[in-house]
C-alpha cells in the first residue's frame, strides 16, 4: 500500500505521461506533434506511390518516415523526454525496442534461411499425392 | 445447443481415466463437506478466496503447484512403467492414443502449472517482504492473475473426465495440432487453458516490475537489492518481453483452428515452422524465468546457512542480467535440425555456449560463498548442493548438444530428456523445494519437520539420478522421445533402472507429503524461533511469523547490503516512531469471479458451444466495468489499530 | 538473536517518499504496453514471413487502398491529438473541454473503425478473406488485432465518460484518464508501422 496522496493536484514528475503541467507541457506541444505527424504521413504516402525512384529507396524512406513519427508521437504525444525522472522509462523503452528487435530480425533471417534450404510446402504436399 | 459436447465425450470405456476421476470426485466431495461440517465457508471467502494480500496469494500459487506436481508426477510414473513394460512383443497398458496424451499433459502441467506457480509464488511472497514494502504494485490485479492460473489449470484437470487432452506434445507443433490432424476438443482445451494462464502470468509480471522499481523500501537502492528480487526482477522482466509472443502465437494457432486461417496449416500457403521459431522465441526466455528465481533462491540460502555475505554480489547482479539479455538469443537450438542451415545454427550455437558463462561465474560465486564459511547442513543445504552438482552436469550435456552436428544426432533423443530433466528438477524443482522450506517458518510460524525434509531429499536425489542418467546412455543407443513401445531389448534394463528412480521419487513425494502433516501436528513445538530460525540476513525476517497484513509498521530504513543481519549486528533500542496510518487493500472478489467467467468462456470455446463463450466474455465486461465503479478500494489502519496489532504480534512470536 | 522491525529506524524526513498511485498505475500501465508491443511485433513478424505466401490467390497489390488508409490515418492521428487536448483540460480540471475532446476523440475512433470494418467486408466479399491464404490470414489478424485494441478503448472511454458525468475528476478518474491516454496514443504509433509496412509497402511495393 502505498504512500497515498489522494490530493492530484500534488505533482509527481516520475510518471510517464500526465501528471504535472510540466510533464504534458501545452497545447503548443500538441499542435507541434500533430503537423509533423501531418507532415511525415503525408510525405510517406506521397512517396511510396512514387516511380522515380528504386524500390530500395523507397523503403528506406518509408522506414525512416516511420521512426521519426514514432518519435514525434514518444516525445509530443507520451511525454517520453530525456529528463533525469524518466531513466526507467526510457531503459524500459529501449529495452522493449531491443527484443522486438531481436524477434523481428531473428525470425527474419531464420525464416529466410529455413526457405532457401527446404522445399516449399506446396511441393511437399504435391509430392504426398 | 451444447455444440461438440455430448455424453460420449466422458470415457465411461476407460477404467483407468474412470477411477482416477472417481477418486478425485470423491476426495473433492469430501474437501467440500469437511469444509462445510466445520463451518469454514465464511472464513474460506474471507481469508482465501477473496484476499490480495501477497503473502496469500503465495501460498495459493505454491499449493496450486504442489498439487499440480502430483498430477504430473503421476503422468511421469505411468510412462516410466509403460516404458519399463513395453518391450518386444509387450504392448505395456497404455495404447498410443492414451500415451501420447500422457506426455503431453505431463509437460504442459509440469512448465505451466507446476514450476511456474511454484516460482511466481515463492516471489509473491517473498520479494515485497524482502524489499520493506506493504504489498505488491497492484494487489487486486496479483489476485486476478493466481485465479485466471488456477482457471487455466481447472480446465486442464476437466480434460481428463470430460473430453481428451492433445496428443502434439507440450509445445503442439503444427501441423499435427491443426484442425486436419487434430480435429478433437485435446488441442482446444491445451490452447485455451493456456492462454487464459498466460494473461495471468503476464499481469503478474507486470505487477512485479512495477513492485520491484518503484516500492523499495527508503534507502533500498538497486544495489542494495538482496539477490533473490535482483533474480525475481530479471524473471519478470523475461515474463514481460516474452509471454506476449506466446499468446500471439497460440492466438494464431487458435486462428487457423476455429476461423479456416492458414497461418500453419499445409495447405494456404501456411508454414509450420513460422510455428516453431515463435514458439521457441517465448520458450527459451520461458526456461530462464524458471531458473532465475531458483538461482536466487540458492543464493539467499548459501549466504544464510555459511554464515557470510554472499560472494561477489556485483558480479551475481551482472551475470543475472547478462543471462536475461542472452535469453533472447538462443531461442534456435531448440529447431537445429529443421533446415535453417550452416550459418543460422552456427551463430545460434555460439549464443547458447556463451549463456552457459553467466552461469559459470554464478556457481563459482556460490562455492566460494561456502568457502570460508561454517556451513549448517540443514535441508534448504542439501537441496541446494543437491543442485549445484546435478545441474552443472545437466548444464555440461547442453552444452554438448549448442554444437549443431552434435545436436543432430541428439535432437528429440532420450540424451535431450534427460538433459532438460537435469536442469529442470536440479534447478527449478530443487530450488523451489529449498525456497518452500527456508521461508516456510516466515509464512506460517512454524518449521517444517528437518528429518523428514532429510530424507525426501535424499529420494529425490537418488531417484532423480536412478531415472535419468540412463537415459543419457538411451539417448547415445538411439531410443527417441516419446516412445511408447520400442523393439530393442538392449533398452529395456536401463529403462527398469529408470522406473525404480521414479518410485524413489514417489517415495520422495510421500514424504513430503508426511512431512508437511507431522509439521502441522507438531507445529507447537516447531514454532521455536520461527521469526528468524535461521539466523538470516535479509528484512523479511524481521518481521513476525507470519508477518502481519501490513507487513512492516513502519517501513525500514536501509544502508546497505543485508540490512537485516547489519541491524542484529548493531542491535540497539531506537527511539519509537509513531506509527501513521496504513491504507490498506479491501478484499475482493474480482479475481475469483474473473476466474469463474474465464473457466465457462474456455470451456464454451473448446466445446464450440458459442453461446457459453459469449455470455463469459459479457460476464467479464459485466465485472470490470463493475468493479471500477467503486472507487473508494482501500481502508484505513488507523495508528492505535497499529499499536496494538504489534503488541499481539511480539508476544505471539 | 531476533530483532524486530523497531530496531530498523524507520523512514527519515530526506529520502525519497514512495510514489503515488497515479505514479504507480501509470508505471505499471506502461510496462503493460510495452508488452503489448511485442505482442504485435510478434504479429508483424508472421506477417513479414508469411506476406510472400498468397497460395495463388490475391497479393497486397491488388488488395489495398491506399486512400482509405490515408483517410484511416488521418482519423486515428487526430484523435490523438484531440486525446492530448482533452488531457491538458482534465490538467486543467475544465470539465467541458475534457469532455469535448474525449468524445471527439471517440468519434474519431469509430469512424476508424467503420472505415476499417468496411474494407475488411469488401475483401471477404470478393473472395479475398481470411481464410484464403496464409498471407491474408497474417493481414486481417494483424489489422483487426489493432482493431480490437481500438473497440476495447472505445468501450473503455465511454464508460469513462459515464462515469466522469456522475463524479468528475476524483483521483480515480484522473488515473483511469491518464491510462487511457497512453493507450490510445499507443494505439496510433502502432497504426504507423502497420500503414507505412502493411498498406504503404504492400500496395505499392
Amino acid at each position: 500500500m502505498t504512500n497515498q496522496q489522494h490530493d492530484p493536484s500534488r505533482v509527481n514528475r516520475r510518471t510517464p505521461g500526465l501528471e504535472s503541467s510540466r510533464d504534458h507541457g501545452s497545447l503548443r506541444g500538441y499542435v507541434i506533434g500533430y503537423v509533423l505527424a501531418i507532415i511525415l504521413t503525408v510525405a510517406a504516402f506521397t512517396i511510396a506511390p512514387s516511380k522515380n525512384m528504386p524500390s530500395f529507396s523507397i523503403e528506406a524512406a518509408l522506414v525512416v518516415l516511420a521512426i521519426a513519427q514514432m518519435i514525434v508521437h514518444l516525445i509530443f504525444f507520451l511525454h517520453i523526454n530525456t529528463a533525469p525522472e524518466q531513466k526507467t522509462n526510457i531503459l524500459a523503452f529501449t529495452a522493449t525496442m531491443l527484443i522486438i528487435a531481436i524477434v523481428m530480425v531473428g525470425s527474419l533471417w531464420i525464416m529466410s534461411h529455413l526457405a532457401a534450404n527446404m522445399t516449399p510446402m506446396d511441393r511437399v504436399m504435391s509430392m504426398q499425392r | 445447443m451444447f455444440g461438440k459436447l455430448t455424453l460420449q465425450a466422458i470415457p465411461f470405456d476407460q477404467p483407468i481415466i474412470m477411477g482416477t476421476c472417481m477418486v478425485l470426485i470423491i476426495g473433492i466431495l469430501a474437501i467440500l463437506g469437511l469444509i462445510t461440517y466445520k463451518q469454514k465457508w465464511q472464513w474460506l471467502w474471507t481469508e482465501w478466496l477473496t484476499t490480495v494480500d501477497h503473502k496469500r496469494i503465495g501460498i495459493m500459487y505454491t499449493l496450486l503447484a504442489m498439487v499440480m506436481l502430483l498430477r504430473g508426477f503421476s503422468d511421469a510414473i505411468m510412462m516410466r512403467s509403460q516404458q519399463a513394460l513395453a518391450s518386444g512383443n509387450a504392448r505395456g497398458f497404455l495404447p498410443p492414443e492414451h500415451y501420447d496424451q500422457i506426455f503431453s499433459a505431463h509437460g504442459t502441467i509440469m512448465i505451466f502449472f507446476m514450476a511456474m506457480p511454484f516460482v511466481v509464488g515463492l516471489m509473491n511472497f517473498v520479494v515485497p517482504l524482502q524489499i520493506g514494502a506493504r504489498d505488491v504494485a497492484f494487489p487486486v490485479l496479483n489476485s486476478v492473475s493466481f485465479w485466471l492460473t488456477a482457471a487455466g489449470s481447472l480446465l486442464i484437470n476437466i480434460s481428463l473426465g470430460v473430453g481428451e487432452f492433445a496428443r502434439t506434445g507440450w509445445l503442439a507443433y503444427p501441423p499435427l495440432s491443426e484442425l486436419s490432424f487434430s480435429p478433437g476438443v485435446g488441442v482446444d482445451y491445451y490452447l485455451w487453458s493456456l492462454q487464459i494462464a498466460g494473461v495471468g502470468t503476464l499481469l503478474s509480471g507486470v505487477n512485479l516490475i512495477t513492485t520491484i522499481l518503484k516500492l523499495r523500501a527508503p534507502g533500498m537502492t538497486l544495489s542494495r537489492m538482496p539477490v533473490f528480487s535482483w533474480t525475481a526482477l530479471a524473471a519478470n522482466m523475461l515474463i514481460v518481453a516474452a509471454f506476449p509472443v506466446l499468446t500471439a502465437t497460440f492466438a494464431m494457432l487458435i486462428a487457423d483452428r476455429y476461423l479456416g486461417m492458414h497461418f500453419f496449416t499445409n495447405d494456404g500457403g501456411g508454414n509450420p515452422m513460422m510455428y516453431i521459431n515463435l514458439i521457441w522465441a517465448w520458450g527459451h526466455p520461458e526456461v530462464y524465468i524458471l531458473i532465475l528465481p531458483a538461482f536466487g533462491v540458492f543464493s539467499e540460502v548459501i549466504a544464510t546457512f555459511s554464515r557470510k555475505p554472499l560472494f561477489g554480489y556485483r558480479s551475481m547482479v551482472v551475470a543475472t542480467m547478462a543471462i536475461t539479455l542472452l535469453a533472447f538469443t538462443t531461442w534456435l537450438h531448440h529447431f537445429f535440425t529443421m533446415g535453417s542451415g550452416a550459418d543460422v545454427n552456427g551463430f545460434f550455437g555460439i549464443t547458447t555456449m556463451v549463456i552457459a558463462i553467466p552461469t559459470g561465474v554464478k556457481i563459482f560465486n556460490w562455492l566460494f560463498t561456502i568457502y570460508g564459511g561454517r556451513i549448517r547442513f540443514t535441508s534448504p543445504v542439501l537441496w541446494t548442493i543437491g543442485f549445484m552438482v546435478t545441474f552443472t552436469i545437466g548444464g555440461m550435456t547442453g552444452v554438448l548438444m549448442a554444437v549443431p552436428p552434435a545436436d543432430f544426432v541428439l535432437h528429440n533423443s532420450l540424451f535431450l530428456i534427460a538433459h532438460f530433466h537435469n536442469v529442470i528438477i536440479g534447478g527449478v524443482v530443487f530450488g523451489c523445494f529449498a525456497g518452500l522450506t527456508y521461508w516456510f517458518p516466515k509464512a506460517f510460524g512454524f518449521r517444517l519437520h528437518e528429518g523428514l525434509g532429510k530424507a525426501a531429499f535424499w529420494c529425490w536425489f537418488i531417484g532423480f539420478y536412478l531415472a535419468f542418467m540412463p537415459l543419457y546412455v538411451l539417448g547415445f543407443m538411439g531410443m527417441t522421445r516419446r516412445m511408447n513401445h520400442y523393439d530393442d531389448p538392449a533398452w529395456l534394463p536401463y529403462l527398469l533402472v529408470a522406473e525404480c528412480g521414479a518410485v524413489f521419487i514417489l517415495i520422495g513425494i510421500l514424504l513430503q507429503i508426511t512431512q508437511l502433516v507431522w509439521s502441522i501436528h507438531k507445529r507447537d513445538e516447531l514454532s521455536k524461533d520461527a521469526r528468524d530460525p535461521w539466523d538470516a540476513r535479509t528484512l523479511e525476517w524481521s518481521t513476525t511469523s507470519p508477518p502481519p497484513a501490513y507487513n512492516f509498521a513502519l517501513l525500514p530504513k536501509v544502508e546497505g547490503l543485508d540490512a537485516y543481519w547489519e541491524a542484529k549486528q548493531g542491535a540497539e533500542a531506537s527511539p519509537q516512531k509513531a506509527y501513521e496510518p496504513i491504507e490498506i487493500p479491501k478484499n475482493s472478489g474480482l479475481g475469483f469471479m474473473v476466474s469463474f467467467f474465464a473457466v465457462i468462456g474456455g470451456f464454451g470455446m473448446i466445446w464450440h458451444i458459442w453461446w457459453m463463450g459469449i455470455v463469459a466474455l459479457l460476464g467479464f465486461i459485466a465485472l470490470l466495468i463493475g468493479r471500477s465503479w467503486d472507487e473508494h478500494d482501500e481502508y484505513e489502519l488507523m495508528p492505535s489499530d497499529i499499536a496494538r496489532l504489534e503488541r499481539a504480534g511480539v508476544h505471539a512470536s | 538473536m531476533s530483532v524486530d522491525a523497531t530496531a530498523l529506524d524507520s523512514y527519515p524526513e530526506e529520502s525519497q517518499p514512495l510514489p503515488t498511485r497515479q505514479h504507480l498505475t501509470g508505471f505499471g500501465f506502461y510496462i503493460y504496453l510495452l508488452s503489448d508491443g511485442i505482442l504485435f511485433a510478434a504479429l508483424f513478424a508472421a506477417f513479414a514471413v508469411l506476406r510472400g505466401a498468397t497460395d495463388g490467390g490475391p497479393d497486397s497489390h491488388a488488395l489495398f487502398s491506399a486512400r482509405n488508409a490515408f483517410i484511416e490515418t488521418a482519423c486515428l492521428l487526430t484523435s490523438s491529438f484531440t486525446c492530448g487536448i482533452a488531457m491538458l483540460a482534465c490538467d486543467r480540471r475544465n470539465r467541458f473541454m475534457a469532455l469535448v475532446g474525449f468524445l471527439v476523440t471517440a468519434v474519431l475512433g469509430v469512424m476508424f473503425l467503420t472505415l476499417e470494418v468496411r474494407e475488411f467486408a469488401a475483401l471477404i466479399a470478393q473472395g479475398a478473406g481470411p481464410d484464403r491464404s496464409a498471407f491474408l490470414s497474417s493481414f486481417f489478424t494483424l489489422v483487426s488485432t489493432h482493431g480490437i485494441h481500438v473497440t476495447c478503448g472505445l468501450l473503455w472511454l465511454t464508460v469513462l465518460l459515464v462515469q466522469f458525468l456522475g463524479r468528475g475528476f476524483t483521483p480515480a478518474m484522473v488515473r483511469r484518464f491518464l491510462c487511457f491516454s497512453l493507450f490510445w496514443h499507443v494505439l496510433d504509433v502502432v497504426w504507423i508501422a502497420i500503414f507505412t509496412f502493411v498498406y504503404l509497402m504492400g500496395g505499392y511495393l
